[in-house]
């Protein structure tokens, strides 16, 4: 028996036994991969943790407030350069990256503003032409992208005696945890009832006294602040940034995620993370068939299943919890 | 003068269509007050205007004293309008209780920080809140469905539940009963009725069913092509020679 004493009780993270049990040892298998897997898996791990940030800010504005942007390139870009100037100028590493997400949430505010005319596919291609401009702009002003060079990032030191990879590994598991969090908090409380009212009426939302003004902008100012950090932490693995890594494919990398993850999902950010950096891996000898394979899986997904993997995962447990009933 | 809410003279025109032309009304505080017109007489747009969905062409309407004009929805129903729709606008993949919640939004005490950090005093505090309409509308068995899923006599409690939770001094329901069978109409009466008596909420509500309408409102206007073309109690509104011809025609 499922019984709520509480509203306390009711709102808690984790309530049932059971996702605590399955949390933790979640965690545990995660916290142990460097010790048994070999350092190419843990450096695909490290990749799948960042992008589950940026997928997570992109599923809060498209799939929580329903604004569809196609500009996270520019916010992956701007989040690197400012994060790569800042480290250059002496700034330390988690203040850089306050920094980088800090400057992608402002510039996302001034995005966000056509997002108070604009609806649905004409959102998506005024935000595409600012993703295109910023990626020129970087291109061709060379006091921001470092010239022909690019910015080189100093690596992180590596901490407890631990390798510069796991080092690494650890510090993203963290940042990832904690976003995964502030994430979860966010969207049960009164911010992500809000967004979601603005997506599911927004007429509605605005006649129960939700501003849409503030809403929409704040969407637009937390998921830039992902975005950013995406791009910071992504420029703090590769080490050197050059402006070209963030082209308008990128956006549509985030895209795929949310889509194939589960639209308005956490857990289905980071099975979308996992699916857009698994995919090339595995096709790495093929190169060419990424696109093709993104595609496809979209459609399944959009006839099959429309949450996503989130969904197929939500669907297994309901089969788990009935049985032997169906 | 000295209405809860005064509309006066107002005109909406979309284009070369007069969705309202000179409507002037008067809604007392603790009255019902019904509105009864034909299809595209410009109820709704009526409505619209007062909520500030649609900004008039012309004319005032003044809250309290003070002028709506130019407000934006939010900030309206922040000053004690509240409304429903009459095609149901909910928020189809919340719970009924998160649709519920979205109306308590404007008297949460905002802090980011303490969503982020799952501070939940307030929540609880509106959750009580909530609850007390959840058992005033019978919702208990649906709390935490989602609303998409639930039954149309359902979703127009809820959204009656919506409004009431913002704790409007004026509740606007646009065809409160439409599409409801008998019985249900006999538990909305109760309701409303209930809403004015119990929760001091004045009520201003279109209606086509008139038998609905005239065994609620305390008053009762009605309007066609945009204009009010009678006002008084509901007898003698549904007598009015005016409202028969827009009704039945010549």
């Amino acid at each position: 028996m499922d019984l709520i004493e509480s509203y306390r009780e009711d709102l808690r993270f984790a309530r049932r036994p059971i996702a605590r049990v399955l949390l933790g040892l979640l965690l545990a298998a995660l916290l142990g991969l460097p010790w048994v897997a070999p350092d190419h898996l843990v450096f695909l791990a490290t990749l799948v943790a960042l992008y589950s940030i940026g997928v997570m800010g992109q599923n809060i504005l498209i799939g929580y407030t329903g604004q569809i942007s196609f500009a996270q390139a520019a916010f992956l870009a701007i989040g690197a350069f400012a994060f790569g100037h800042l480290r250059i100028g002496g700034v330390p590493f988690p203040l850089a990256l306050v920094g980088a997400g800090t400057v992608a949430a402002v510039v996302g505010v001034l995005v966000g503003f056509p997002s108070l005319r604009l609806k649905g596919p004409y959102l998506a291609i005024a935000t595409l032409g600012f993703g295109v401009a910023v990626y020129q702009v970087f291109v061709n002003v060379e006091l921001l992208s470092g010239g022909r060079t690019g910015l080189a990032i100093a690596k992180l030191k590596p901490l407890f005696g631990l390798s510069a990879m796991h080092t690494q590994y650890y510090v993203y598991l963290l940042l990832l945890a904690l976003f995964t969090l502030v994430t979860y908090n966010l969207v049960s409380s009164y911010v992500g009832r809000a967004l979601v009212a603005v997506r599911d009426s927004d007429i509605a939302a605005e006649v129960n006294g939700v501003n849409l003004t503030r809403y929409k902008l704040l969407a637009f100012a937390i998921s830039s602040f992902y975005t950013g950090v995406h791009g910071a932490l992504y420029a703090q693995v590769l080490g050197h940034i050059e402006p070209q890594i963030f082209n308008i494919l990128e956006s549509l990398t985030l895209f795929v995620a949310v889509v194939i993850g589960g639209i308005a999902s956490i857990e289905g950010s980071i099975l979308g993370a996992l699916f857009v950096i698994a995919v090339p891996k595995l096709f790495s000898e093929y190169r060419e068939l990424v696109p093709i394979v993104y595609g496809v899986a979209i459609l399944i997904v959009l006839m099959f299943e429309p949450l996503g993997l989130y969904g197929g995962w939500l669907k297994t447990r309901l089969y788990f919890r009935n049985w032997p009933f169906r | 003068m000295g209405g809860l809410l005064e509309v006066g003279d107002l005109s909406l025109n979309f284009g070369g269509i007069k969705a309202l032309e000179g409507v002037s009304l008067s809604v007392a505080e603790g009255e019902t007050l019904a509105v009864i017109g034909p299809n595209g007489s410009g109820k709704t747009s009526l409505f619209n205007c007062i909520t500030g969905i649609y900004r008039p062409t012309s004319g005032a309407i003044a809250w309290q004293g003070e002028s709506l004009l130019g407000s934006t929805p939010d900030a309206i129903t922040r000053r004690g309008i509240a409304r429903t729709f009459q095609n149901l606008r909910l928020f189809h993949n919340l719970s009924v209780l998160d649709n519920l919640m979205v109306g308590r939004h404007l008297h949460f005490a905002k802090n980011l920080a303490n969503a982020m950090l799952r501070l939940r005093g307030e929540e609880i505090r509106h959750r009580r809140r909530c609850e007390e309409i959840v058992e005033f509308l019978n919702l208990e068995p649906v709390r935490k469905s989602r609303v998409g899923d639930c039954p149309y006599g359902v979703q127009k409690r809820v959204e009656l539940g919506r409004a009431l939770a913002t704790e409007p001094k004026l509740l606007l329901l646009d065809e409160p009963v439409s599409g409801l069978t008998q019985e249900e109409k006999e538990e909305f009466g109760y309701w409303v009725h209930e809403i004015r008596g119990r929760f001091g909420i004045t009520v201003l509500f279109v209606e086509h069913d008139l038998r609905f309408a005239s065994r609620l409102a305390s008053r009762m206007a009605a309007l066609d092509h945009g204009v009010k073309i009678a006002e008084g109690t509901p007898a003698e509104v549904q007598r009015h020679p005016e409202v028969i011809k827009a009704y039945l025609g010549e």
